[in-house]
């Protein structure tokens, strides 16, 4: 129970500090111009991709004990910050999610039409009044689903639980889950705990789903100023908040960079046979979720709709328990070890595929109106209106589609920390247990490795869909 | 012979009936108002309206056959080429829908090619291409497939009404050749007129026989003569 109600308070505080926080900064980014905004909204959707362990890694070194914010409080006399517990897994929840709500916010900002800045700007509206008649209702419309979308994200957010919750006072149901099959060898009570968690999601998505918007990677947020933005002591207050957001969106990856170079000269051997099962796992993920991804969305798109709610389902699924439910299916028969990477390649593809079928949905939909009647007409069907027709013309979101899901699944720590030992380690997990091990040199140069794989993985997928991108 | 056998179709409140046939090696023209379902009766010959009652080509019912088994190929109104494939390659579909395109088939598509007037077009993408250029190429790809129907739902609309002329004129030089029954959908009696000795009026839900243009256009019935403004 005590997990019950940490799962719930903690998902709902990172859900409010996140929309709290990314509603300025959202707005000083909606109504200011400056050098590299452009560069900053697109590093918004960078902690999207980006391995949570690595991220807990960068707030631990910047945050913790030793960091230089625990040293500028010790220099005014107070006491070391500690990020173990409530403060560090909501620490780590906004530091992931503040940008994605940013980002929401600010689409809802550019679809705001200009006509209606000018109209507030023509009667003279007061910067307040502007407030309740411009932003409050964007706000009203968007803040929702974008906070239903944090909450669920954080009630199914293993890795953070793992390296920051613990203890009878900071334990998520996952991480429970976790110690009963891992430590205390409980399969009844982990089944109970699943149990419990899988009620509690399928409740939450059946209410959040009404609001919850699965996060969009538009880009086009350059229009140009429909108003000139208020002077004074609002400028002021923009420039602190977006050179705040700045800092702790960026302060965190810097000093991974930092602390990792120097680690990239002594990592420890058992790198590489993790990084290269990472790079597998990520691969065959992707592939496996774009096919399933690709399948879905034709038959949707042909008017199966049904099948849009299996594509959706694992939005709300957690990875966790799907891989719990595999656990104690296989434990007697076969080692957890065996099944490590095989289930985790499953489970990993099945998170990506919402994320997937969301991007191809639209896509395939004005394919099959464009050019379906054509294709069939010409007798194009099976692999060559595959090759011929649909990979030629999805090429775009596709190779987009695969890049999120090989970075999703390269930094990917949630099932396989329940399976692997020592061969099945993947590389987030042995970052996690360098952590762990308070090797923390050899840590963040593992997770420098990690970063650059997975962010790597990402450009290279969408730089070979756009390359492939039919005029 | 292509027969319509107490055809209907419904599509929620529309509706649409047709009983007649039309010899082989006829030109068909198909007109009547917007909206009446003109090019409703062309997809459901072409396979991609389902409909009641039948439609056979030589005594033969076409209902088990999908789109691209039918004795039949179709231009429609827009999106006839694939984008990002070359000429050669969307008029190659014709000769083989995987694209395996021998020696052979190159030097059949150079020629029909040459004959729509596109020579050395082939390695252009259709996004090069004019308008006129584009029906000229689509219609090169439905004389490589050699079907003895050919449908045109349309496809010179956006033309100007001389380059629309010489299209026409160039079908009806092909199917001439080919001996290929044609049915073409227009809203223009002009086009109508100089393309097609026979017409089918698709009015009030019923599309009518086929009948002489010229006699049809000179004493046109109400539903006619009311389109037509006179």
């Amino acid at each position: 129970m005590a997990a019950l109600r940490f799962t719930l308070l903690q998902a709902a505080l990172s859900a409010l500090v996140s929309c709290l926080l990314a509603i300025p900064l959202a707005r000083g980014l909606a109504r200011r111009r400056f050098a590299g905004r452009e560069l900053l909204i697109r590093l918004l959707a960078a902690p999207f991709l980006l391995p949570v362990v690595v991220a807990v890694l960068g707030l631990l070194a910047v945050f913790g004990r030793s960091g230089p914010v625990s040293a500028a409080l010790a220099g005014l006399g107070l006491p070391p910050l500690s990020i173990f517990g409530l403060h560090g897994v909501v620490l780590a929840h906004v530091f992931l999610n503040l940008p994605l709500v940013a980002r929401m916010i600010l689409q809802g900002w550019q679809a705001i039409p200009a006509e209606r800045f000018r109209l507030a700007v023509s009667l003279n509206m007061p910067p307040s009044a502007q407030f309740w008649h411009l932003e409050w209702p964007m706000l009203r419309a968007i803040l929702p689903g974008a906070a239903a979308t944090v909450f669920l994200l954080c009630l199914t957010s293993f890795a953070v639980a793992l390296t920051l919750g613990g203890g009878p006072a900071a334990s998520t149901i996952e991480l429970a889950i976790y110690q009963a099959l891992r430590f205390e060898f409980e399969p009844g009570r982990a089944a109970l705990l699943a149990a419990l968690q899988f009620a509690l999601c399928a409740g939450v998505t059946g209410i959040a789903l009404r609001f919850a918007t699965p996060p969009a990677f538009g880009s086009g947020l350059g229009r140009s100023l429909p108003v000139p933005a208020p002077k004074g002591w609002r400028l002021g207050l923009d420039g602190v908040v977006i050179t705040l957001a700045t800092a702790l969106l960026m302060a965190p990856l810097g000093v991974v960079v930092l602390r990792g170079l120097p680690g990239l000269m002594d990592l420890p051997a058992s790198v590489w046979p993790a990084l290269g099962r990472s790079l597998v796992l990520a691969l065959a993920s992707a592939g496996l979720a774009v096919g399933m991804a690709l399948v879905l969305a034709q038959a949707v798109a042909r008017g199966q709709s049904w099948l849009e709610m299996s594509a959706m389902l694992p939005l709300s699924a957690s990875g966790l328990v799907m891989g719990s439910g595999l656990f104690l299916a296989v434990f007697p028969a076969l080692s957890p070890e065996a099944m490590a990477l095989p289930v985790t390649l499953a489970v990993n593809a099945t998170m990506a595929l919402p994320y997937l079928f969301r991007l191809l949905l639209p896509e395939t939909k004005a394919l099959l109106a464009d050019y379906g009647r054509l294709s069939d007409s010409l007798g194009l069907a099976g692999m060559a209106r595959l090759r011929l027709v649909t990979l030629p013309r999805l090429a775009r979101p596709l190779g987009f589609g695969a890049g999120l899901a090989a970075a999703l699944s390269m930094g990917d720590l949630g099932v396989i920390a329940l399976f692997a030992g020592e061969r099945s380690e993947t590389l987030p997990l042995l970052v996690q247990r360098l952590m762990g091990a308070y090797r923390m040199e050899a840590a963040a140069g593992a997770a420098l490795v990690l970063v650059l794989c997975s962010f790597a993985l990402f450009w290279l997928f969408d730089r070979w869909g756009a390359r492939h991108a039919a005029a | 012979m292509l027969q319509l056998e107490g055809l209907s179709i419904r599509q929620g409140g529309f509706h649409l009936t047709a009983d007649w046939s039309v010899p082989k090696g006829a030109r068909v023209a198909v007109i009547g108002p917007s909206g009446a379902g003109k090019s409703t009766l062309l997809m459901a010959m072409a396979g991609f309206v389902s409909h009641d009652g039948r439609i056979l080509w030589e005594g033969k019912d076409l209902a088990p056959l999908p789109p691209g088994d039918r004795p039949l190929s179709i231009l429609f109104q827009d999106q006839n080429l694939f984008p990002h494939l070359t000429v050669t390659q969307n008029v190659g579909l014709g000769l083989s829908p995987r694209l395996r395109l021998t020696p052979a088939d190159l030097s059949k598509i150079d020629a029909t090619l040459e004959r729509v007037g596109l020579s050395a077009m082939g390695g252009r993408k259709p996004g090069q291409l004019s308008g006129g250029q584009i029906g000229r190429a689509a219609l090169a790809r439905a004389l490589l497939r050699a079907r003895p129907i050919l449908l045109l739902d349309e496809p010179f609309a956006a033309l100007g009404p001389a380059l629309k002329a010489e299209m026409l004129d160039l079908v009806a030089e092909t199917a001439d050749q080919s001996g290929a029954t044609v049915l073409m959908v227009t809203h223009d009696p002009a086009d109508a007129l100089r393309f097609a000795d026979l017409a089918v009026l698709v009015a009030d839900g019923v599309a009518s026989p086929p009948q002489p243009t010229a006699a049809l256009l000179a004493d046109p019935p109400p539903a006619l003569r009311a389109y037509l403004g006179r």
